[in-house]
């Protein structure tokens, strides 16, 4: 099976050992991984603070980059709930102002053949246990996009609790929002961090040496968090730890 | 009192304040957490919930594609029963209306059922003014009156308050409102609320005028409905001769039968009660001859519009006027717990105060046009909203509103609204971004040159930037962004040490 990897922009910009874990463990289950290199950004910021004009010609190229492929897949909630959610109401949007059925039509492939990594590993490969090697204490932060806006369910962390050698840890107030939000991080960032803290201090009373979630830019405002508030915890994206193996493990 | 918020600052500025207040945020935290628990507890007792919310969504939705056609049967309804239907276009309009309906019957005071209509209008004010006193009778709207406050939640106007500072506004103020507090009151919970009582309890056997809103109106029978806990809402429905009721017009069921979805699902996504301990239903009048209803001697019904049919006309919008005031959404949301109810500079505090305040109002304020912005979009609202309000859909509607301008309308005609202001440098990079976005080669350059200068980067930036790095550090630009690895290695397939 061939797939294209869409990236984000964050991870590709910020996080590039979250792609590199991916091709890695996709690979490992026999999965032909392409990058198409034309790939940017889905436009997720853009529409979620009003831009939707904006956001338009950016799902545009995102479907001329991604069109082809039987499969794409994605390490962010986020991105993947933009694809999948946000990118048909842009075409019923678009309808409702007069504009025809052209963008809905034009995005109608890349929503349904998108995929969030933890739903692609489940639901299509059908495997829980990528044989995955992780000796550390986790605790695991099911993010907003991919709980609410996703649906993903208990997918992440069944794939977490096959992993050998992790010991996964409850997270209290687990279903609450870690604060990013986008831009709200920057508009209100004063309640942007109040709740970014208690994230922090709710993942420290775990005990746990990890944070694990599966979208780094909520992992960049926890993490930020976290640094500053001098914290030992480390945050770590989901794919690096399942693509993690005992020839090669993950630090 | 200070009921209204008028000239209130944007939400980040008010939320600052909140949110380095440790008192308010651990009342805040405390009470949404229980009624958090409750109510989810509660909801898992049905297992018809997603039936039951559907079956909520889809009349509401009914009843507001045919208000027109539902409001003159209600208002058939209500005047065969003996009651008074007034319109009122605005908040001005049903002040004075119910204003002038209370000096007609010779009273200068009047008792209040908790009602969020008379408070969007600033009723109280409004009829001070004209030398008449409104007695709040609910407990915590009585707390909020008494402590010259703001309601700061729907249903727990005093929710930002604990027990301490609630037994000092009594001692301090009841005096001055009536019968005054017991000596050497405490702050245990039964000491207060018979504090509470002794005071209500004198102005109900006085009253001869009674104002309350209703939860529900029946369009086939024209009754109304209000369901409360304390059973204060039922002494003021019931024993002064007068009842003026101001109704938004979004409160309207088209028949009895609907009533069996929301007295199921108001109570226990509100109280996280199975059946709310007092529902009172009224009917026109009692003394009006063979047609009369069960309602109290004389009655008035004032239907508020105040930007309803405004909202209405809005496709996206429009679903905000599902909603039944439940504040499930309040409950659940992270930023009203930290920023609390004041911050959103309305009395629909919260997500659906989010949505519905810039709908009601417009969103030329400064308070108005920050709050869609009031929201990390994260959905626990949606996924408790007993209707089914997809609040983060119509934030980000708003959003647009805010940020593009676009046609709306506004007092019944459709006018185009320009960009707000104060958006341009965002308007601009979103503009550069988008540009870049779209020529992959830009992006490729910009990641390059990032990271080449990586260790010349400022551990803070300046800017609109300063927002983030002045409570979380940066993450470290790497070396090397992942296409470039992706090109270098040939997707890791030439790289040392990458397993196939």
């Amino acid at each position: 099976m061939r797939v294209a990897l869409f990236l984000t922009c964050v991870n590709d910009t910020l996080y590039p050992d979250t792609g590199r874990a991916v091709v890695k463990l996709l690979t490992r289950l026999g999965v032909e991984v392409d990058f198409p290199m034309a790939q940017t950004c889905c436009g997720q910021a853009h529409y979620n603070t009003g831009y939707r004009h904006e956001a338009e010609p950016l799902a545009r190229h995102f479907s001329d980059v991604f069109g082809d492929y039987e499969a794409i897949v994605t390490p962010s909630g986020s991105c993947g709930a933009m694809v999948r959610e946000l990118y048909p109401r842009m075409g019923e949007r678009a309808r409702a102002e007069g504009r025809g059925d052209t963008l809905a039509a034009t995005l109608a492939p890349v929503v349904q053949r998108t995929y969030e990594l933890t739903e692609f590993l489940v639901d299509v490969l059908g495997v829980t246990d990528v044989g995955a090697y992780y000796p550390h204490q986790v605790t695991y932060h099911p993010t907003c996009h991919g709980l609410r806006g996703l649906g993903l369910g208990d997918r992440p962390r069944r794939l977490l609790q096959a992993v050998k050698g992790l010991e996964l840890v409850e997270l209290p107030g687990a279903e609450e929002c870690c604060g990013f939000g986008g831009t709200f991080a920057l508009k209100n960032a004063d309640v942007s961090t109040a709740m970014g803290v208690d994230k922090v201090r709710n993942a420290e009373s775990t005990g746990a040496e990890v944070l694990c979630a599966a979208d780094n830019s909520c992992l960049m405002h926890i993490g930020g968090t976290m640094t500053r508030a001098g914290s030992d915890m480390r945050p770590v994206h989901l794919a690096e730890i399942l693509a993690s193996t005992e020839k090669e493990p993950a630090a | 009192m200070s009921g209204t918020f008028v000239g209130m600052p944007a939400f980040p500025k008010a939320a600052h304040d909140a949110v380095h207040n440790e008192t308010l945020r651990g009342n805040l935290r405390h009470a949404t957490h229980t009624i958090r628990a409750k109510r989810a507890n509660a909801v898992a007792e049905l297992s018809d919930w997603a039936e039951l919310r559907e079956a909520g969504k889809r009349i509401k939705d009914h009843t507001l594609r045919h208000l027109d056609r539902y409001l003159v049967q209600l208002e058939e309804a209500v005047t065969a029963a003996g009651g008074t239907v007034h319109w009122a276009a605005d908040a001005d309009e049903a002040n004075r209306i119910v204003a002038d309906l209370v000096k007609a019957t010779g009273e200068s005071e009047v008792v209040k059922v908790k009602s969020m209509a008379t408070q969007e209008i600033g009723l109280n004010e409004a009829l001070e003014a004209e030398g008449i006193r409104a007695y709040e009778t609910d407990l915590a709207e009585l707390i909020v009156q008494l402590g010259k406050d703001r309601p700061s939640h729907i249903l727990v106007p005093a929710i930002h308050r604990n027990r301490g500072e609630i037994r000092d506004i009594f001692r301090k103020e009841m005096s001055e409102w009536g019968r005054p507090a017991p000596e050497g009151l405490t702050d245990t919970p039964a000491e207060l609320a018979e504090a509470a009582r002794l005071h209500l309890r004198e102005k109900f056997l006085r009253a001869k005028v009674g104002i309350s809103g209703a939860n529900f109106m029946i369009a086939e029978t024209g009754t109304l409905v209000v369901v409360e806990s304390e059973g204060n809402g039922r002494m003021c429905l019931t024993l002064p001769e007068t009842l003026i009721s101001v109704v938004g017009i979004e409160k309207i069921l088209p028949t009895w039968r609907d009533l069996e979805v929301f007295l199921q699902t108001l109570p226990r996504s509100s109280t996280a009660e199975r059946m709310n301990p007092y529902t009172s239903m009224w009917t026109g009048t009692s003394d009006g001859g063979a047609e009369a209803g069960d309602g109290p001697r004389h009655f008035h019904l004032v239907l508020l519009d105040n930007g309803r049919t405004d909202t209405l006309a809005d496709e996206v919008g429009r679903q905000a006027l599902r909603c039944i005031r439940c504040s499930a959404c309040l409950n659940v949301c992270p930023v009203y717990e930290r920023a609390g109810g004041h911050a959103y500079g309305s009395v629909y505090p919260g997500p659906i105060g989010a949505i519905l305040s810039p709908q009601l109002r417009g969103t030329a304020s400064d308070i108005d046009a920050s709050l869609p912005y009031a929201s990390s979009l994260c959905g626990a609202c949606y996924e408790v909203c007993p209707v089914a309000i997809d609040i983060p859909e119509v934030l980000v509607h708003l959003r647009e509103r805010v940020v593009e301008g676009g046609p709306v309308t506004r007092e019944g005609n459709k006018v185009v609204l320009q960009p707000a202001k104060g958006h341009a440098a965002e308007r601009a990079a979103m503009r550069a971004a988008r540009w870049a976005f779209t020529h992959p080669g830009v992006l490729r350059s910009g990641q390059r040159l990032a990271s080449r200068t990586r260790r010349l980067h400022p551990r803070t930036l300046p800017g609109p930037g300063q927002a983030w790095s002045g409570s979380r550090d940066l993450p470290a630009v790497p070396a090397e962004p992942f296409r470039d690895w992706w090109q270098r290695t040939n997707g890791g397939k030439t790289e040392k040490g990458t397993s196939k």
